[in-house]
């Protein structure tokens, strides 16, 4: 249970209890529930945008293409070819796997503002060929009646409880890879990424590879979040793959923090309400968000899950020095004299070079 | 036995040689180091051997097997790891961080062992921090684990990255100016940490200003000039050596401090 003794996790863990004991309070509202269910299949996608841009630090300016991927494939699948929902989802996400690695086959010779550059002309190629290629994705006409996943037993996933339910449960799967990513040799290969391409390089890191793979699982999560939306929605346009999406999801990390487990989903729950509340105001919500995402880049530049981060380890950096100083005798795990306080800093010094003359 | 065969390694940049036709061997279990005057070569020297740059002419040689043209990653993963002249460190993460992030070129894990919590994600994690915590307390810089590297003081930074080198297990360590920027009173210390170095199987390519310091650790020196060698021998030799002392030693002693 040392789960529980971590601020971090007790955070993330808080968040989603929240978010699901929210039927409970929402329970018949069924408006509500729906608005919160697509937040969480946006929520999805930023986790996506949080594996590239969050941990490897590369800006993607294509998730929103791959929302729209995984939106269509089901979409058009269930009604045009009229597959089961979660055959169409499964080859759906395959699909913007594949087309997610393929596109990091260029994608990994780039850094930078090349690499947003590169990527969002993959998003704005995707949104092309959904809004204009009639015969197939029917353009500005949309696909209607996406069909609902298929129950088993009980299960009525027509119920927009059940529904709630799937996407939470997809969701949890999403903040656990993310979770098992950030404490594994995994997250520390886009970590070292994310700070110096140069070291990584140099430390034997596999930069251009690693890059890649990100760039793929980013779109993975995408098309999953797509997916789910379409059959949430039941209706979708060619805006589910616009850029406007893209942005969207940036807004959702930028409010959330980037590079933290839990900051995608808060960020995706906050700004999806905060659009609800401007919902009268659409074309002038950017007017009122703007100043707030200038603010926050401001003075919260890693979102609000990395803020709080940043007080809890200055808080146990100075509990730590605190209990050094009550404790002066205490071995460290080395079985030498515990570490210094500045004063001591010397005589450690001399403590070393016996270690490394033996 | 010889470690590193370089054979007539050259790199153009435009116009320029920055490294011309140099020889070197570096026999296993020694500390051979390179010196000459700023501009001389050596970092690019250490690039073309580590992969950052590919020589336009000769050969590198790693334990018999031809790493020309291999990638940093190959290279590292071979068996040669190096530090930077100008302190490299992840800044943001903590001193065992940093060291963790030098086992990554050892880490079979993939995404799948770390979602499912595999056995051999289980056993790698903590190999990878046993052969960490053995680098920071071989570098003697343990106590300093959970302070982040941009908040230690230089020479434990330069422990750091010494320890990173460490942690990808190699067999060739290329330092570049490992004790710049360290006050002269710590300087001895960090070469008693550079000497034991072969006795635990790593063996020593150094570029160092401290000539000092150089003379009390190398056992072969490499002088290089304008690119090219100069001279090339045990440190009495290069001492009395009178090209060197024109070119390098006797015009520049004021500058080395």
């Amino acid at each position: 249970m040392n789960a529980l003794k971590n601020p971090r996790l007790l955070g993330t863990f808080a968040v989603v209890v929240l978010i699901g004991a929210a039927p409970a309070v929402f329970a018949g509202e069924n408006y509500a529930m729906r608005v919160i269910t697509v937040g969480m299949c946006a929520a999805i996608a930023v986790y996506g945008l949080n594996i590239i841009l969050g941990f490897t630090g590369q800006l993607s300016l294509a998730q929103g293409g791959f929302f729209g991927i995984g939106a269509y494939g089901v979409g058009l699948l269930t009604t045009d070819y009229d597959w089961s929902f979660w055959s169409a989802f499964f080859v759906s996400v395959i699909g913007t796997a594949v087309i997610g690695y393929l596109c990091g086959l260029i994608a990994l010779r780039t850094k930078d503002e090349y690499f947003a550059i590169f990527t969002m002309a993959i998003g704005f190629i995707i949104f092309l060929v959904i809004s204009r290629w009639e015969a197939v994705t029917h353009a500005h006409s949309g696909v209607n009646n996406v069909k609902f996943p298929e129950g088993a037993g009980i299960v009525d996933f027509s119920s927009p409880i059940a529904m709630f339910y799937l996407v939470f449960l997809v969701l949890l799967i999403c903040i656990y890879i993310t979770h098992a990513i950030r404490r594994s040799s995994v997250g520390r290969t886009l970590l070292t990424i994310r700070t110096s391409e140069d070291l990584a390089d140099a430390i034997g890191v596999r930069v251009g590879f690693s890059k890649q793979l990100a760039f793929a699982a980013s779109a993975v999560f995408g098309g999953i979040g797509g997916g789910l939306y379409a059959t949430v929605v039941g209706f979708i346009g060619p805006d589910a793959a616009s850029i406007d999406k893209t942005f969207e999801f940036l807004m959702f990390i930028l409010v959330g923090g980037m590079g933290t487990v839990a900051g995608p989903l808060l960020g995706s729950m906050i700004v999806t309400f905060l659009f609800e509340l401007f919902q009268d105001f659409q074309a002038y919500r950017f007017i009122v968000l703007g100043p707030i995402i200038v603010a926050l880049v401001i003075f919260a530049p890693r979102g609000i899950i990395g803020y709080l981060g940043e007080f809890i380890d200055r808080r146990n950096r100075r509990r730590r020095l605190a209990g050094m100083r009550r404790s002066p005798k205490e071995t460290g795990p080395d079985g030498r004299s515990a570490a210094p306080t500045a004063e001591t800093m010397t005589e450690s010094g001399a403590g070393t070079t016996s270690e490394e003359t033996k | 036995m010889t470690l590193l065969e370089v054979r007539g390694l050259g790199k153009r940049f435009g116009g320029l040689d920055a490294v011309k036709s140099v020889d070197l061997d570096v026999d296993e279990g020694r500390i051979t180091a390179v010196i000459g005057p700023n501009g001389a070569g050596k970092s690019t020297l250490f690039n073309l051997i580590h992969g950052f740059y590919h020589p336009t002419a000769g050969t590198v040689t790693f334990r018999g097997d031809d790493i020309t043209h291999s990638s940093p990653h190959r290279t590292v993963a071979g068996g040669i790891a190096r530090t930077f002249q100008t302190t490299n460190l992840f800044e943001d993460s903590t001193v065992l961080e940093n060291v963790l992030a030098g086992r990554i070129v050892r880490s079979k894990s993939t995404i799948f062992d770390a979602v499912f919590h595999t056995p051999r994600h289980r056993r790698e994690s903590r190999v990878n921090e046993d052969k960490a915590m053995e680098a920071l307390e071989y570098c003697g810089i343990a106590e300093h684990r959970h302070d982040l590297a941009s908040n230690v003081p230089q020479e434990v930074q330069k422990r750091t990255a010494v320890a990173m080198a460490l942690a990808t297990e190699p067999e060739l360590l290329l330092l570049d100016e490992p004790a710049g920027g360290i006050p002269e009173e710590e300087t001895a210390d960090f070469g008693d940490l550079i000497r034991s170095l072969p006795g635990q199987g790593v063996s020593v390519l150094l570029v160092e200003h401290k000539m000092t310091m150089i003379m009390g650790l190398a056992d072969t020196i490499l002088v290089l000039d304008h690119g090219q060698k100069l001279a090339l021998g045990t440190p009495a030799e290069i001492q009395s050596n009178p090209d060197v002392i024109r070119a390098y030693l006797g015009s520049s002693t004021d500058e080395e401090n």
